[in-house]
């Protein structure tokens, strides 16, 4: 995961301004908003409603719709964890259970920077349990296959 | 120059495929041997994955699956020259699990290196689009009714009719979404095939274009799929240059672009008309039908939605005629399904065949029953919204009219396998618990429903006053069936009540006690 800029009204608005004309909606400009930032700040609704032209309430719409649009701060290595029917069949729920119990979270929360959520289908649906890792798909998986990835991407950051 | 191939498919990635294919590069520099790493998308045998090929003489030969520690052992016994070796598969094409298959639409996927047009057009690539260029869009769109051809993305909606209200719809601008939002467990074909053969769905939309009058195309990819959208990116740029996208189509002096939008987290957003709000950048709601798509569509404009591996079939079919394609399967469904064998399954992966297929060969014959080796209990097909059928009645027919008939649904394709350890009850209630997550909340059935469909199952199995509340579910499955406007609501009770009706004994255990 990359750096994230500060928040600044300026930096947004420029972020908005290179969007190109078939973008400038309001779930690209959120979406690039936190591809900038990293998530989501209230100060950002403003920004996208002022340079879209579109009432607050349709921006806060669109934000809180959206699984992946961010309320607050990202965490250092995002784990998805799938809990779909697929990974279900070859113990999700027991994989599931060992991965809250190894990091001391439940999935939806963070500890240390590592956040664990849960996410409906990954698309590896003949080798699951599925996973990904700060984008980095994960096969097979159980506990030390996740403590190997995410020890990785805590390296790349650092 | 030797060329060895390692999948870049994100399921080959998952298991190691990029630390396979640089221990190779680096094994081969050590030994001074000379090879290209290709690599290719996979062959769809995801339990053989990473699956190593090399060219030899006589054709491919494969090792699988390939772990970081099996490397050097396989470059000292000669991979090079495709040695004998404990993990050697032997000549890939001739493995009869994919020998026996009839690749169509993936007749390119595992074979060739996905962003190598000259891979694409040395096998037949963009003949397809060539005609389609050259002849009437009337004729074009005649070719896909005549082929059979409906919609993969599960609502089996004939392509051709679909195409031609379209074309005859009145607008200063028409626009092709492809729609690459899969999200049902159990499936991955629509990101294998944009991973392993973009050129293919980006010609077929490309087709779809000049065939319509459309003149601008986007791929809704959701955002699960990372490695899909940026080969479909680069893709497009490749394309682009090759002058076959763009303000002049191959010559044509007609315009088509194309370009990827990425969801944002949201299951809906598969149903089409929410797909359509969803590009509008807005929230992903269901739109009501009438009007449909074709008419008003994206921004309001005729619009033309068609699945990745319904639009992925059009350069055969319009390259090839209409009657190869439509020669292949039974009945009202025509041409080739791509299954899926996903979960509890000892060769899961992609197999393309004739619809007609039946659900048994498919599991047992080309899965090989369950991973586990613990008796199979029941098969999931279409996804979450699709039905659980016991393992008892699997001769049934693999085909739209026959399953609907079986009280199932083919969906996208998907058939997620259970061993006997699967707790039917927990399963239905998760079927409910997946519609309250992701119900757009456009319907009162759908969005209250869901939650009401937890908490009931939830008393079923702590019997709390199990028969009234059994039939409370069947009237609350009622409700959702018939009063909301897409599958969301109104199929979640399939696998429900399929789980109810096949499997009761999970319903009536004796609750544990907890102390």
């Amino acid at each position: 995961m990359l750096a994230y800029a500060p928040w600044s009204d300026e930096a947004a608005q420029e972020s908005l301004r290179t969007l190109p004309a078939a973008e400038r909606l309001i779930l690209p400009a959120l979406q690039r908003i936190q591809q900038v930032f990293g998530w989501v700040p209230d100060e950002a609704v403003d920004v996208v409603a002022a340079e879209l032209n579109v009432s607050r309430a349709e921006v806060v719409g669109v934000l809180t719709y959206y699984h992946d649009l961010r309320q607050s701060p990202p965490p250092d290595v995002h784990v998805q964890v799938c809990v779909a029917e697929a990974c279900q069949s070859v113990g999700s729920r027991e994989f599931v259970n060992d991965l809250e119990a190894a990091y001391g979270v439940a999935l939806g929360e963070r500890l240390d920077g590592v956040e664990l959520s849960k996410v409906y289908c990954l698309g590896n649906c003949a080798l699951g349990p599925a996973a990904m890792v700060d984008g980095h798909l994960i096969g097979r998986c159980d506990v030390e296959r996740i403590r190997d990835a995410v020890a990785l991407a805590q390296e790349v950051r650092t | 120059m030797m060329r060895i191939f390692v999948p870049r498919d994100s399921a080959a990635r998952s298991v190691g495929a990029d630390e396979v294919a640089a221990a190779i590069e680096a094994g081969m520099r050590d030994r001074g041997l000379d090879a290209e790493v290709v690599r290719n998308g996979s062959r769809g045998m995801l339990w053989l994955e990473p699956l190593v090929e090399v060219e030899t003489a006589a054709g491919r030969v494969g090792y699988g699956p390939v772990t970081l520690r099996d490397v050097a052992g396989l470059l000292d016994a000669g991979l090079a020259e495709g040695a004998e070796h404990a993990l050697s598969l032997g000549l890939v094409e001739q493995i009869d699990w994919l020998a026996s298959q009839q690749r169509v639409t993936f007749a390119r996927v595992g074979i060739i290196d996905p962003l190598d047009l000259d891979d694409y057009r040395e096998t037949g690539g963009l003949r397809g689009l060539a005609r389609a260029v050259s002849i009437p869009q009337e004729e074009v769109v005649a070719d896909v009714l005549a082929s059979g051809l409906r919609g993969r993305g599960g609502a089996g909606f004939p392509a051709g009719i679909k195409w031609r209200t379209v074309l005859e719809a009145e607008g200063d601008q028409k626009y092709v979404c492809c729609n690459a939002d899969e999200g049902d467990s159990g499936t991955f074909a629509d990101r294998m095939l944009m991973e392993g053969d973009p050129f293919t769905l980006l010609e077929g939309m490309a087709i779809a274009g000049i065939a319509t009058g459309a003149t601008q195309g986007l791929i809704y990819v959701r955002s699960e799929y990372p490695d899909a959208i940026a080969t479909l990116r680069t893709a497009i740029d490749i394309a682009h240059v090759d002058g076959w996208l763009g303000e002049d189509v191959i010559g044509s002096g007609r315009a088509f672009d194309i370009r990827v939008v990425e969801g944002a987290g949201s299951y809906v957003c598969g149903e089409e008309t929410a797909m359509l709000e969803s590009l509008e950048g807005k929230r992903g709601m269901v739109r009501p039908k009438p009007p449909i798509p074709a008419l008003e569509g994206l921004f309001g404009k005729p619009t033309l939605v068609n699945n990745v591996l319904t639009l992925a079939a059009v350069p055969g079919i319009i390259a090839d005629g209409a009657a190869a394609y439509q020669a292949l399967g039974m009945d009202r469904s025509r041409g080739t399904q791509v299954f899926q064998l996903a979960g509890n399954i000892a060769r899961g992966g992609i197999v393309e065949l004739a619809f007609g297929v039946t659900l048994g060969e498919l599991v047992e014959g080309y899965g090989g029953g369950t991973l586990s080796g613990r008796p199979l209990r029941a098969v999931q097909v279409g996804g979450p919204l699709g039905a659980y059928l016991p393992a008892d009645t699997l001769d049934v027919p693999m085909d739209y009219e026959a399953l609907a008939a079986a009280g199932g649904l083919l969906g996208h394709g998907g058939i997620v396998a259970f061993d006997d350890s699967v707790d039917m009850a927990a399963q239905a209630r998760f079927a409910m618990e997946f519609c309250a997550v992701e119900s757009c909340g456009k319907c009162t059935p759908c969005r209250v429903g869901s939650t009401r469909g937890v908490e009931v199952i939830d008393r079923i199995t702590a019997g709390v006053d199990r028969e009234r509340n059994l039939v409370l579910l069947e009237d609350l499955c009622t409700t959702m069936t018939d009063g909301s406007l897409c599958a969301m609501g109104g199929l979640t009770p399939l696998p429900v009540r399929s789980a109810l009706a096949h499997f009761p004994e999970d319903f009536h255990r004796t609750p544990e006690v907890t102390s």
